[in-house]
């Protein structure tokens, strides 16, 4: 499995022209996995809908909201594999392949940012306050 | 004879009377960095002859800071402007066009039918304050979007419009707050013409029938960073760089959008792509309300495309529609 950085790097330089559609969704599911890793827990091997990705990013938003913000970027980058692969010759592949990276460097960017800045994305996403680990009390003396 | 009346068409035309004339709450940001947007909201709701009745003594929706001190005197803060709306303002629905304080409002409105500890502390809050407490289910929030698409109506938009945006390629950013969490918009996901939170489409579908030509655009609800552009610079012009990348790949000119801080984040980290990582990108940011008041004929400056950050009035020009 490639680090963080060598994700990092192959989002920033890679040529969408000459990527495959499968180095777009392993560079997704590493960057989930780095995530769960750093949190303890072991990676899932199973697969949602035929996608270990969406399985990892289902497992990584459990208890953490915060991760749902990634759960539509998966599901595009699923989508955009199949289209891809069940459509070789499509007119449109080359774009579809395009997009696929984007989006692969989008999760990657995103999760990555995570891993610095846990709160990236918790502030919009879970409207689950930051010094509240759960849902506790409110600091306000009743 | 029976005339039978499809549900739709009857929810649709309790809709269209509702949000008519609703409380308008513009929010912090649409005083501010987001001028335009409040400028092109009451634009378009004046030609629309819908009504705006702006919430008297309105405050701060709690927005992202006070939520991650205390969510509950978050509730609270919201809670109030809902209260003002209904007992000052006298309405029962509430239009916030921001993301930020349309998801709060949802989300007070959520915790107080759900979670005793903020009813509880909103009731001791508002009667400290002297005011009315709120209670859940009193007012409906809505945003920008069902407003007009609901209180004025599809079809009579199209009457209204007849293709100002023709030639145009929006491709629609929604960013997180509109649709995330799921839980606290329990009106979306129903089927029939309610919104999807996982591929929102009421802005394409607005946008359509102003003629524009919506591109596929997969990172329509990607997060921009937005809430993390001062303390993680960096990572929010990537992500930002990401967005308008994809959008130009996906062939769009331009890229509509319904949230000032996705909006000014969009055309902020623009600049600094171009400052920082020398990448350069040239699709144009733009509200989807000014893109619908130029549709309807109204001029770049009625509907302040000229206070943007993102300069697309020669661009407007270029294509006719300005």
């Amino acid at each position: 499995m490639r680090s963080v950085a060598e994700l990092e790097a192959f989002v920033e330089t890679a040529d969408p022209a000459v990527q495959a559609v499968q180095e777009c969704l392993r560079a997704g599911e590493d960057i989930l996995i780095h995530w769960l890793l750093a949190h303890d827990r072991d990676p899932t091997m199973d697969t949602k809908e035929g996608f270990r990705l969406l399985a990892l990013q289902r497992q990584g938003s459990k208890g953490d909201p915060s991760f749902n913000a990634c759960r539509e970027t998966c599901r595009e980058l699923a989508y955009h594999y199949n289209l891809v692969t069940m459509e070789p010759d499509h007119k449109d592949t080359q774009s579809r392949l395009s997009m696929a990276w984007m989006l692969a460097k989008h999760l990657v960017l995103f999760v990555g940012g995570k891993l610095q800045v846990a709160e990236l994305g918790e502030f919009c996403c879970s409207s689950k306050g930051l010094r509240l680990k759960s849902e506790t009390e409110s600091e306000l003396r009743m | 004879m029976t005339i039978l009346i499809d549900k739709t068409d009857r929810q649709e035309t309790s809709k269209k009377q509702k949000y008519k004339k609703v409380a308008y709450y513009p929010g912090c940001a649409l005083e501010g960095s987001a001028q335009p947007y409040d400028k092109s909201t009451r634009a378009v709701g004046k030609a629309l002859g819908l009504e705006l009745v702006e919430i008297k003594d309105w405050n701060c929706c709690g927005a992202m800071e006070v939520k991650n001190i205390d969510p509950e005197i978050q509730t609270y803060l919201s809670s109030r402007v809902l209260s003002d709306a209904q007992h000052k303002s006298k309405q029962d629905v509430v239009m916030a066009p921001c993301n930020g304080c349309y998801h709060n409002l949802k989300k007070a409105e959520y915790d107080l039918e759900n979670k005793d500890k903020s009813r509880a502390v909103t009731e001791k809050i508002s009667k400290k304050a002297g005011h009315e407490t709120y209670k859940s289910g009193d007012v409906e929030t809505i945003h920008a979007l069902d407003w007009i698409k609901f209180g004025y109506g599809e079809d009579e938009l199209k009457q209204k419009i007849k293709g100002g945006l023709k030639g145009l390629k929006v491709a629609n950013y929604y960013g997180c707050m509109y649709t995330r969490p799921r839980h606290i918009f329990p009106e979306k996901d129903q089927g029939g013409d309610s919104e999807s939170t996982s591929k929102p489409h009421y802005m394409d579908d607005l946008l359509a029938i102003a003629g524009a030509e919506n591109v596929e655009f997969p990172l329509k609800t990607a997060c921009c960073g937005g809430a993390h552009t001062l303390s993680d610079s960096d990572m929010s012009t990537k992500l930002v760089l990401n967005i308008l990348e994809a959008a130009e790949a996906a062939g769009a000119e331009v890229i509509a959008t319904e949230c000032p801080t996705c909006h000014s984040g969009l055309e902020m980290h623009q600049i600094r792509a171009l400052k920082r990582l020398s990448k350069d990108t040239n699709v144009k940011v733009v509200y989807f309300t000014q893109l619908l008041g130029m549709a309807m004929g109204l001029s770049p400056r009625k509907v302040g495309l000229h206070a943007n950050i993102s300069d697309s009035v020669g661009f407007m020009k270029q294509k006719g529609i300005a």
